[in-house]
């Protein structure tokens, strides 16, 4: 039996208010195997680590248990510590008594039955613990980007201005994103495009930065420092390095069915398109749906009047793979379809519109030139009604419970503008609540309510019905419980930002986990906002959740700096804890191998020597480098050859009796 | 006399009181069981929560073994099918323990006994959910003897 010492944390009174410290004492000194107990207030302090580190050397320590909060938190702390005293680091375990033990119970007497019980596992367990030793693994110098918006933008520029290589993929033509779409920004209403595209333009001229727009992922393989992604790069039909961007093409274009995206389909533009002018890389890309020559085999105009002969019609998607140390995934948000909230009328009428078409409406390059004109005919409008929250804070199942966060203030933002150019134009504002946390956004918001004079009403809007050229929006006042008629010439909806639609599957490419609605979860809320579960691949921007562009940059730089960080290190210590075969016991049926994730497992031809007579035979091999430890193999051994280190078959069993004692 | 045999039925019912060993993967359920912590959610002191590295790490013979030392239920937790850290661990696990709870009940172990729940990190409160259901269910089934070792005492 290995000498065994424990430390019950009592964290303050997280644990001491509901475990009674001094009888887990007791019963833990009369557990077999344990030589020293020692109880503090806080372990995780210096002063606390300093007393197991002491511990170690004068009791000739072997194992080390911690009682304290979950191992997510503080293993690596004690196993820094007691490395640091000269013990395997592997040879601490920790009992989760706070997590799992005194926070959901409320009685004392129970908590304290079960803090013992759970020690008395980790006890168990620990006196089977081996010395492990983590091995060093390479680490791929260059990073990936996912996602060519603001997040990836900010994210790529970080990382490339640290001297690392970086890609970048964006899944249209174009890298800018949401914020290139954008008229002004708040709170201080800069234009967006002015601080956003000398931005693009540095990604795409930093010799560190290699962009792939047009591109999507199509597989990601392998693990931190070592990952091996293939790009599917979509046939653009056009040459990337031969165009010059004239723009010739895209002018002479017969067809002019296809909707805009970057307008929000307020324009049409032609089957052979640049998404915006101020686009990166400035290179059009044929919408093959739409173009003439590839549905009826006639046409061909493009390629006729191209100066640089860049149309290339026979194009086809390319696959390319490449290896990455960290990846980074900005791949931004959406906003929800409309389609179920027909009390709005958005499907029905053309002055019904969301806010980031009105961000086109009234961006100087946007369909109408910076006129505030409606859509349905092109007059000014003289009253315009913003509805807030349309979807968000919306329990029913047709819109999402959260808030989203950035519409109130894009709301005031949107109204200030119309009141700043048009001071005769009545504005009108619907909401919940006025929700404006952030520097300068109250002030902001009171702004556009004390010196514009936007009415803000709170209150929801029931219907809106279209009467002649108006729209009669039928509302409540909630405060007054008047019920409000306005005769309105546009409404614009302020609808929920969503999740992209793909993120689910882009996460299960990834293995990284999405939350309820589809948002990536972060590793953890407060004290790891930008890493996920897996450990090299990090968030930036509204993928994570919904953020205004402050925040959003602000996350972009602090993955650049998890990235930077990783990627500084020659070599990563990889998990010790992997499979490993009982050559003696395996009889080569390579189940094992058959259900790997990770190919970590290959056939040995084991030569053996039986009284001279020299025989062969298969048994499976461990891959330590490539084995990342679920430990799947263990159960589908027939034999029960394969086991895995640091969660022996033996370990968990000795875990299984202990609780059970 | 009959009074008295029940109130003894009775307080012997009372003094059940069910031990739930539950594997948690370490990336999903585990983290979830510590979201309920942070979360302050309250669940039952009879279930005791053993880590492994995913939930396709859980043999057969860890589930047996609980019976067999007087566990009363038994719960693996893991990540959501399509959400396994280790990408396909969790498909495994679905796969093995659906043949293998069918023969639990052949056995005579209940299915409310032996329970494989999908509980992400995220999910703390669906975490403490399972275990109260769980422990409720138990209750009124009562002991888990059929797989019990003869020599096996309760120890308080």
């Amino acid at each position: 039996m290995p000498r065994i010492g424990a430390f019950v944390c009592w964290c303050g009174t997280n644990i001491a208010g509901t475990v009674d410290i001094e009888q887990v004492v007791q019963a833990v000194s009369e557990m077999s195997g344990i030589v020293y107990v020692k109880d503090y207030q806080y372990m995780c302090s210096e002063v606390g680590q300093n007393l197991v580190k002491t511990a170690i050397k004068e009791w000739q320590l072997e194992r080390v248990i911690i009682a304290s909060c979950s191992p997510r938190m503080h293993e690596n702390t004690f196993r820094k510590a007691a490395k640091a005293a000269g013990l395997n680091p592997y040879l601490v375990e920790v009992a989760n008594i706070r997590e799992h033990c005194s926070w959901v119970h409320k009685n004392k007497e129970e908590a304290t039955k079960k803090a013992i019980a759970l020690i008395r596992a980790a006890v168990a367990k620990a006196s089977l613990n081996t010395e492990l030793i983590a091995k060093e693994i390479d680490v791929e110098n260059r990073a990936l980007v996912i996602g060519g918006g603001i997040a990836g933008i900010q994210t790529a520029l970080d990382i490339a201005e640290a001297g690392y290589q970086v890609d970048v993929i964006e899944k249209s033509p174009s890298i800018g994103g949401k914020m290139a779409q954008i008229d002004k920004t708040f709170p201080t209403l800069d234009c967006s495009a002015c601080i956003l595209t000398p931005k693009m333009v540095d990604v795409a001229s930093h010799p560190n930065i290699n962009l792939y727009t047009y591109s999507e992922i199509e597989s990601v393989n392998g693990f931190v420092g070592n990952f091996e992604v293939t790009i599917k790069q979509k046939a653009r039909s056009v040459n990337l390095e031969k165009c010059t961007g004239c723009g010739i093409c895209t002018e002479k274009c017969p067809s002019r069915k296809s909707k805009s995206e970057f307008d929000e389909g307020l324009r049409t533009r032609g089957a052979i398109y640049t998404p915006f002018p101020q686009a990166v890389p400035n290179v059009p890309v044929i919408d093959r749906e739409h173009c003439l020559k590839f549905n009826t085999g006639k046409c061909g105009i493009c390629e006729k009047l191209c100066p640089a002969g860049a149309i290339e019609f026979g194009q086809e998607d390319v696959l390319v793979t490449k290896k990455y140390g960290a990846v980074v995934v900005a791949t931004g948000f959406d906003i929800i379809d409309l389609d179920k909230f027909g009390e709005y009328q958005y499907q029905n009428h053309p002055d019904v519109l969301t806010s980031l078409e009105f961000e086109r409406l009234t961006n100087a390059a946007g369909p109408t030139a910076g006129k505030f004109i409606r859509p349905s005919n092109n007059k000014r409008p003289e009253k315009v009604v913003f509805i807030q929250c349309v979807g968000s804070r919306d329990v029913s199942s047709r819109g999402k419970s959260y808030c989203s966060k950035i519409c109130c203030m894009y709301t005031a933002k949107q109204a200030m503008l119309i009141k700043d150019k048009y001071p005769d134009i009545e504005v009108y504002v619907f909401y919940i609540d006025v929700r404006t946390p952030g520097k300068n956004f109250d002030e902001f918001q009171r702004r556009a309510v004390e010196e514009y004079g936007v009415n803000y009403i709170k209150g929801m809007v029931g219907k809106i019905f279209p009467a002649g050229d108006k729209l009669i929006v039928h509302g409540v006042d909630s405060f007054t419980g008047d019920t409000l008629k306005i005769e309105a010439d546009m409404v614009v909806l302020a609808a929920a930002a969503q999740a992209k639609p793909d993120a689910e599957v882009l996460g299960r490419k990834l293995a990284i986990s999405t939350d309820t609605n589809n948002f990536f979860t972060e590793a953890h809320p407060k004290l790891r906002p930008v890493e996920t579960h897996s450990a090299g691949i990090y968030l930036a921007g509204a993928c994570q959740g919904p953020k205004d562009i402050p925040e959003t940059v602000a996350q972009a730089g602090a993955a650049a700096a998890k990235v930077i960080g990783l990627l500084s290190k020659r070599k990563l210590v990889s998990n010790p804890c992997v499979s490993v075969v009982n050559e003696d016991l395996c009889n080569g049926c390579l189940s094992c191998l058959k259900i790997c994730p990770y190919d970590a497992i290959a056939a040995k031809e084991l030569a053996t020597n039986n009284h001279g007579i020299t025989s062969k035979r298969i048994v499976a091999k461990v891959n330590e480098a490539l084995c990342q430890g679920c430990g799947g193999c263990t159960v589908a051994c027939r034999p029960g050859a394969i086991d895995l280190k640091g969660f022996t078959n033996k370990q968990i069993t000795a875990e299984v009796d202990a609780l059970c004692h | 006399m009959s009074l008295k045999l029940e109130e003894k039925a009775i307080s012997s019912k009372q003094q059940f009181e069910p031990l739930i060993v539950a594997f948690c993967c370490n990336w999903c359920s585990y983290a979830g069981a510590d979201l309920a912590g942070t979360s302050r959610l309250n669940y039952p002191a009879n279930i005791k929560i053993i880590k492994v590295p995913c939930s396709c790490r859980v043999s057969p013979n860890f589930v047996l073994r609980a019976f067999q030392r007087g566990a009363d239920g038994v719960i693996i937790a893991g990540c959501h099918p399509g959400d396994c850290h280790y990408s396909t661990g969790n498909y495994f696990t679905r796969r093995r323990f659906t043949l293998f709870a069918n023969l639990l009940e052949y056995v005579g172990i209940e299915r409310e006994k032996f329970k494989i729940e999908w509980i992400s990190a995220a999910e703390g409160n669906k975490f403490a959910t399972v275990m109260n259901e769980m422990l409720d269910s138990i209750n009124k089934l009562g002991p888990s003897r059929k797989l019990r070792d003869g020599r096996w005492i309760r120890q308080q």
